[in-house]
């Protein structure tokens, strides 16, 4: 068997595969509802009434949302143009340092100066974060996969170091755990009473950004350009590196945004539980939607769902968390071949 | 037809469609023995699809392949190997770290048994060397042979196998005149063994020089089968072409004041491929220089450096009087350097870019398409369209993926791309290579258009008919090293033929001392 790329896939071609993949991941969670001795109609049920069902289940996804919609744009931002950025959960930390550094009584401004002002501190920080396996990548020609994902590592002991020493809230009764935002640093809520912060309208307003430079600026273009054959790009005269850096630092700067978001938005200070792995999720977030800024936000939302139904399934029915896990693994799998057989076609030899 | 010698192979009735496309209609081809039938046919005629189906790669919408009376069972690929038919492809399919010997019995032996066997191995091969006149040394390791021997290694990988029917692609396209010499006499003398042959060419006069008959294909039909001594050169191309060729006209013209000037230039090595050595050249206004020379001798390390990809690392390169000390491809493209790329998939598009796209790719970033760091699609979709229609690009639309663009409509947007800047200089590394005839007269013809416009043109190719064709003045590169200019008309193909194969440099060294 072997595989034969279809010159131009027709529309059946482009959607059944991805329709298929649902579908499939519907059933294998079924079975593995059914693995885990409850029955798989309730337990879908209970996810999509726990995602969806009310209207505090509906904000509750929107916030869990958030974070993923910034990483996701981060990823897909810098997959785009071929750098693999595996490092959000790092540049998300650096993103939420800078929030507790800044927002902690250091400006006392008010909030119209201060929050602008820890949103772009928390850009650059990220920004930075991924600007130096950016330079290790374009001028020695050093894996940005290992140094991203060894950076996660690192960053993380870094933070938890902080949280132990200069950070530690001295109030904090012993907690490793910053200090709290001043009220001036937080988000404000969306919708009075509500509890939606701003962060999720500024992550939509990000995907709208992120979808208008690539597809309309020169950047954009360079960056799209050298994601699908660098070759030809720096033939043409697109400078390749100088690109690989302008994308890390905005792959960087959204990923950091997730880390200002959470912090000023909802939990208003510095934990080492922050991100319960916004950073890798933010990666199947990406790939299911295909790279698309606008399509990160209903991928977003996608996952979120799962997770938070999830979560409330698993009181109702007794059934582990873990299936929202596994669940997420099998539609990405399933998603990636999905999208191969929109491509290829397999031929017996 | 000969009609008295046994037919070995016949192919009956053969349809094959991709889609709406017929590649194949209905061919039928028989093959005698001891008989040398060429295939002729554009690029995307059908000769390779009829050779899959042939060797089971494609199975066949109808019709059958016989080979010795015996019909091969469709779509499978030992199943013509098997019986008696080799190949050699266009593209060398040997280990580079195995020796001659190695790479000979890799296959047909199992490694074990060929230790044991090695001197009953060597000695068969030694006897189809004298008896084919094709001279390798079965130890040498394959990496260190010529590309000329390297072909060799490949006939006699097939004549190992004993196979009765041969079939050769494009075999001459990567030899020097000399070695195609000995190439038609080896398969002069393989006839006289025996065997048969099909000789899949586009190149007329060998066609004429080695065959007995020919098929013509074009697009997907047999549209004649001849005997060859019934035909010439110019009822043949009227045939491939559905018109008559017409070799474009050219009138001498006086060269201007050198534009781009390289003095003493050299490069280092990079892995296979020899940097240059010294190399002095001249590129005048109104004039064609053509670049003669066996593939990797240093033609993609010239071309680098004229197309701003690499910035030499001795020498001098002076443009337009003034000698350049920062170099790059966007430098190349803003003073006014048109390169036509030498692997126009790789890159001189992006596959999945779209018409639109790709003809901004050089320059999205100045005025004409963006202000502001911001494109404007409209004026880019302006002059995409403007080059779709100038230079009769066949394609959907602008926003097709280019991908799905044959080569010839690739290179035209190419060609529109670079000579709509109106450039003072024009880089063309191997122009028309895999195109059809009739791409191949519209690059050409635009080639000497931008001459006469006073543009300065450097023709790389590895076609010497191309290159004695359009030349003004033409230089052999061997080894990374370059002969004089030859003006027009005064070499004939096997003089430059001894420079191709690096010994007029030796012959040069030796007059001079």
């Amino acid at each position: 068997m072997r595989l034969e790329p279809i010159a131009n896939p027709s529309l059946a071609r482009s959607i059944a595969p991805p329709a298929i993949a649902i579908i499939a991941t519907v059933v294998i969670a079924s079975l593995l509802a059914m693995v885990a001795g409850a029955n798989p109609f309730s337990v879908l049920g209970l996810i999509l009434k726990g995602a969806f069902g009310s209207q505090f289940a509906l904000l509750e996804t929107l916030n869990r949302a958030t974070p993923l919609i910034f990483t996701g744009l981060a990823i897909a931002v810098a997959f785009k143009a071929k750098f693999w950025n595996i490092g959000a959960e790092a540049q998300l930390y650096a993103g939420a340092l800078m929030t507790v550094v800044l927002g902690t009584g250091a400006l006392p401004w008010s909030s119209f100066a201060l929050i602008p002002a820890l949103a772009i501190g928390a850009v650059l920080a990220g920004a930075i974060v991924l600007l130096v396996p950016a330079m290790l990548k374009t001028r020695f020609g050093v894996d940005e996969v290992v140094t991203t994902l060894l950076f996660n590592f690192i960053f993380l002991l870094f933070i938890s170091m902080l949280l132990e020493g200069p950070l530690k809230d001295p109030m904090g009764m012993g907690w490793p755990k910053s200090a709290r935002l001043i009220s001036e640093a937080r988000l404000p809520r969306i919708f009075e009473g509500l509890r939606l912060h701003w962060g999720f309208a500024l992550a939509i307003l990000c995907a709208c950004a992120v979808w208008v430079i690539q597809t309309r600026s020169t950047l954009g273009y360079e960056m799209r350009a050298v994601g699908l054959n660098r070759d030809a790009a720096a033939f043409a005269g697109i400078p390749v590196n100088t690109v690989l850096v302008k994308t890390a630092l905005l792959s960087g700067g959204l990923a950091a945004l997730a880390g200002f978001s959470e912090v000023a938005g909802l939990k208003g200070s510095l934990t080492l539980d922050l991100s319960p792995g916004f950073g890798y999720t933010g990666i199947i977030v990406a790939m299911l939607a295909l790279l698309n800024p606008l399509g990160v936000i209903v991928s977003a939302l996608f996952v979120a769902g799962i997770f938070v139904g999830a979560d409330s399934m698993s009181r109702a029915a007794g059934v582990p968390t873990y299936l929202a896990d596994m669940m997420l693994a099998t539609a990405l799998l399933l998603m990636v071949l999905a999208i191969m057989l929109t491509r290829f076609r397999v031929v017996r030899d | 037809m000969t009609g008295k010698a046994e037919i070995v192979l016949r192919l009956d009735a053969i349809t094959k469609r991709f889609g709406k496309l017929v590649a194949n209609d209905a061919i039928s081809l028989s093959l005698h023995r001891g008989e040398v039938v060429a295939l002729l046919g554009e690029n995307g005629a059908g000769k390779t699809t009829l050779m899959n189906i042939l060797f089971g790669g494609y199975t066949a919408d109808s019709g059958s392949v016989q080979v010795f009376g015996q019909t091969l069972p469709p779509g499978n690929s030992r199943a013509a190997l098997d019986a008696g038919v080799g190949m050699v492809h266009q593209h060398f399919t040997l280990a580079d770290n195995l020796t001659v010997l190695e790479n000979i019995a890799l296959g047909v032996q199992p490694l074990k048994d060929m230790r044991l066997r090695k001197q009953e191995t060597c000695n068969k091969i030694k006897r189809l060397s004298d008896e084919f006149n094709l001279i390798v040394d079965p130890s040498a390791r394959v990496g260190s042979l010529t590309v000329g021997e390297r072909q060799r290694v490949e006939i006699l990988k097939a004549l190992y196998r004993d196979v009765k029917i041969l079939i050769l692609d494009e075999p001459t396209a990567v030899l020097t005149p000399q070695e195609a010499d000995d190439l038609f006499a080896t398969l002069r003398l393989g006839i006289q063994n025996g065997l048969s042959i099909i000789f899949i060419s586009h190149k007329l006069h060998e066609v004429m020089a080695i065959s007995d008959r020919v098929a013509v294909l074009r697009h997907g039909k047999l549209v004649a089968e001849t005997r060859t001594a019934d035909t010439d050169k110019n009822a043949l191309s009227a045939l491939m072409m559905g018109a008559a060729a017409k070799a474009p006209d050219i009138t001498a013209t006086t060269p201007g004041k050198a534009l781009l000037s390289l003095k003493d230039i050299s490069t280092p090595d990079i892995a296979n491929n020899p940097g240059l050595k010294s190399v002095s050249l001249e590129l005048k206004a109104g004039q064609i220089v053509g670049l003669a020379g066996v593939s990797g001798n240093g033609q993609a390390a010239l071309a680098d450096v004229v197309g701003g990809m690499r910035m030499p690392s001795q020498g001098a390169l002076v443009l337009n009087g003034k000698t350049l000390t920062q170099w790059s491809p966007r430098a190349a493209v803003q003073n006014g350097i048109a390169r036509i790329p030498e692997d126009r998939h790789k890159t001189g598009t992006i596959a999945d870019f779209d018409l639109i796209e790709n003809a901004i790719l050089e320059g999205y970033s100045t005025a004409l398409f963006s202000k502001g760091g911001w494109i404007s699609w409209i004026k880019a979709k302006a002059f995409a369209t403007d080059i779709i229609q100038k230079y009769d690009v066949r394609c959907p639309s602008p926003d097709t993926r280019i991908r799905l663009l044959s080569g010839g409509n690739m290179q035209k947007l190419i060609l529109g791309r670079v000579l709509e800047a109106d450039p003072q200089i024009v880089l063309a590394n191997q122009p028309v290579r895999g195109l059809d005839i009739g791409a191949v007269n519209y690059v050409h013809s635009q080639l000497l258009a931008a001459r006469d416009r006073g543009a300065a043109v450097l023709l790389i190719s590895e076609d010497l008919d191309e290159i004695m064709g359009l030349s003004d003045v033409i230089h052999v590169i061997a080894g990374g090293r370059l002969s004089p200019g030859f003006a027009r008309g005064t070499m004939t193909p096997a003089e430059l033929g001894i420079w191709m194969a690096g010994q007029g440099f030796d012959a040069q060294v030796a007059h001079a001392s």
